[in-house]
């Protein structure tokens, strides 16, 4: 595979991390000698938000570090959880005494070790809560929702988390507002292409010249269905129907609309898939309140795009509109 | 061979780290079947850790602590779940057994089954659930069985167990995992984690033919 790496891909994500924070080093700075940031100006006195997960994602997760967002990040090897003691440690660079909100996707390899990492906080008297982001609608049907990944919807999580830990909240609270955000938020996806992960010599999965993979996972996960390429319209409305179901979307709901790029499918047919989806929007009455067209929930090089609705009251809205930043995300700075 | 000392199980350690590394493209082939590919990469990346501390830290008091602290060198670098639960494993059986200064069929047998249970209790996996438990569980009943024979003879049985698993593993539906999102089209293809489960058993295996 041609990935513009160096020799020892055991490095990569080091590297990766070193260049970035080198970039950004006016917000960010790097928790030891870990493969961990904080954002420098992290929140004091509050509940911090401790968000983290495999690299290869980027920006996510990594990304939503910043103003209104996450205060730090544990970042683990390509498409693998962190270490608990690297969450451990991250965890600890920002603890406030006030409780710390693990948030992050919903995996095996995540759960045990930020659970790990739980454990050990709780050794030292820092508290921990945790939410599971699990979005992904195609991966589980709705009896076994906690079966279900997290994907592209983290976003919309950890913004609306992020803000209610400016609030001043206790974490108790914090839970329960980031809880009821991963509840209204649903996300499906499909590839057009595989991705590869650096060292390794084949990409993830094969994909035929002229087909996709519905519901494919952000890891290369194999999806639901493959079926021969369609036009924009035709994928962008089996997505929605499907997003609509779950969601139960009405006339008159208000949604926050994330069309994402998975890495290699350029922001040109990403606004092609908004085109559609507004239509579709449109004629069900739904209102947006906010819509987003970016790549911010990556795996690596693949191709296709998911689309995540955020299901809005008026309280998520307030969370929602909050002012954010960080170099890859901002909300509510400019209106 | 009856038994090994210390510094002879810290070698046959030593060659089970070297195969984790030189399988890491078949292990990371393997995965990509039906998982996400990073297996391979992952295992590789603990076993080179753990091999440094090996090399490092050798002499060592105990058997025990060969075993801990290639576990803890996985489960602080690894991340992923193959980190903690390969990492449970060797932690388990050297943190619940006594300190042990030879290891024979007796030994090993024990410390096994405390990985075994300390595996369950973080994954919560049991057998035919499509992971490293399906290799390991029937090695560790191999080596119970084989408890009172020599280190030699209970290792090839505990090998061939761990095989045997493996297969087995085509037969059963991922419940755990990545692949358990593809629910029936797991069928017919092996679990990595099991295959893991499998070289490390064989290369242990191994060395105690050659010695």
């Amino acid at each position: 595979m041609k990935k513009i790496i160096n020799e020892d891909t055991s490095k990569a994500v080091d590297e990766m991390l070193s260049g970035m924070l080198a970039a950004y080093g006016r917000y960010y700075e790097r928790i030891g000698n870990c493969n961990a940031y904080r954002y420098k100006n992290f929140r004091r006195e509050k509940v911090t938000l401790v968000i983290g997960g495999g690299s290869g994602h980027e920006p996510l997760f990594g990304g939503f570090v910043g103003k209104g967002l996450a205060d730090a990040v544990a970042c683990g090897n390509v498409f693998a959880s962190p270490n608990p003691n690297l969450i451990f440690e991250t965890a600890k660079s920002v603890n406030q005494g006030k409780g710390i909100l693990f948030l992050y996707g919903n995996y095996e390899g995540d759960n045990l070790n930020f659970d790990m990492a739980g454990e050990l906080c709780e050794f030292e008297n820092i508290q921990t809560a945790t939410v599971r982001v699990w979005d992904d609608c195609t991966s589980a049907p709705k009896e076994r929702e906690t079966d279900r990944r997290g994907i592209a919807g983290n976003v919309f999580i950890i913004k609306t988390a992020g803000a209610a830990c400016d609030e001043g909240l206790p974490l108790k609270e914090v839970v329960r507002i980031a809880e009821k955000a991963r509840d209204n938020v649903r996300s499906a996806g499909l590839a057009v292409s595989s991705g590869s992960l650096p060292g390794n010599e084949k990409p993830t999965f094969e994909l035929g010249e002229d087909e996709i993979e519905f519901g494919v996972g952000i890891h290369g996960e194999p999806g639901v269905e493959r079926s021969k390429m369609q036009p924009a319209h035709a994928l962008v409305e089996k997505m929605y129907e499907q997003l609509k179901k779950e969601l139960q979307l009405t006339k008159k709901d208000e949604v926050a609309v994330l069309v994402n790029g998975l890495g290699a499918t350029p922001l040109f047919e990403l606004n092609i898939v908004y085109h559609e989806l507004n239509k579709l929007l449109k004629e069900d009455g739904v209102a947006v309140y906010d819509a987003e067209v970016k790549t911010y929930c990556t795996s690596m090089e693949m191709g296709g795009f998911s689309i995540s609705i955020y299901k809005l009251d008026e309280e998520l809205k307030k969370y929602y509109s909050a002012e954010c930043f960080s170099p890859f995300y901002a909300r509510g700075v400019i209106d | 061979m009856r038994e090994m000392t210390v510094e002879q199980a810290t070698d046959m350690m030593l060659h089970v780290c070297d195969a984790i590394i030189g399988q890491k493209q078949y292990l990371a082939e393997v995965d990509s079947r039906i998982g996400d590919g990073d297996h391979g990469a992952g295992m590789a990346g603990g076993m080179e850790k753990a091999k440094a501390a090996l090399e490092a830290k050798r002499p060592f008091p105990d058997i025990n602590t060969i075993f801990r602290t290639m576990g803890m060198e996985m489960i602080g670098s690894m991340g992923g779940a193959s980190g903690v639960i390969f990492g449970s494993m060797f932690m388990g059986g050297a943190c619940d057994v006594p300190s042990a200064q030879i290891l024979d069929s007796d030994i090993l047998a024990k410390m096994m089954r405390a990985s075994l249970d300390a595996v369950k209790h973080r994954g919560k996996a049991q057998l035919g659930d499509k992971t490293m438990v399906d290799a390991l569980e029937p090695a560790v009943l191999a080596l119970e069985r084989q408890a009172c024979a020599e280190l030699e003879e209970s290792l090839k049985a505990a090998a061939l167990a761990a095989e045997e698993g493996v297969e087995k593993t085509k037969d059963y539906v991922a419940k755990f995992g990545r692949a358990k999102f593809l629910g029936e089209r797991t069928l017919g293809y092996e679990d990595a984690g099991a295959v893991s489960v499998r070289v490390i058993f064989q290369t242990m295996k191994e060395y105690a033919e050659v010695q």
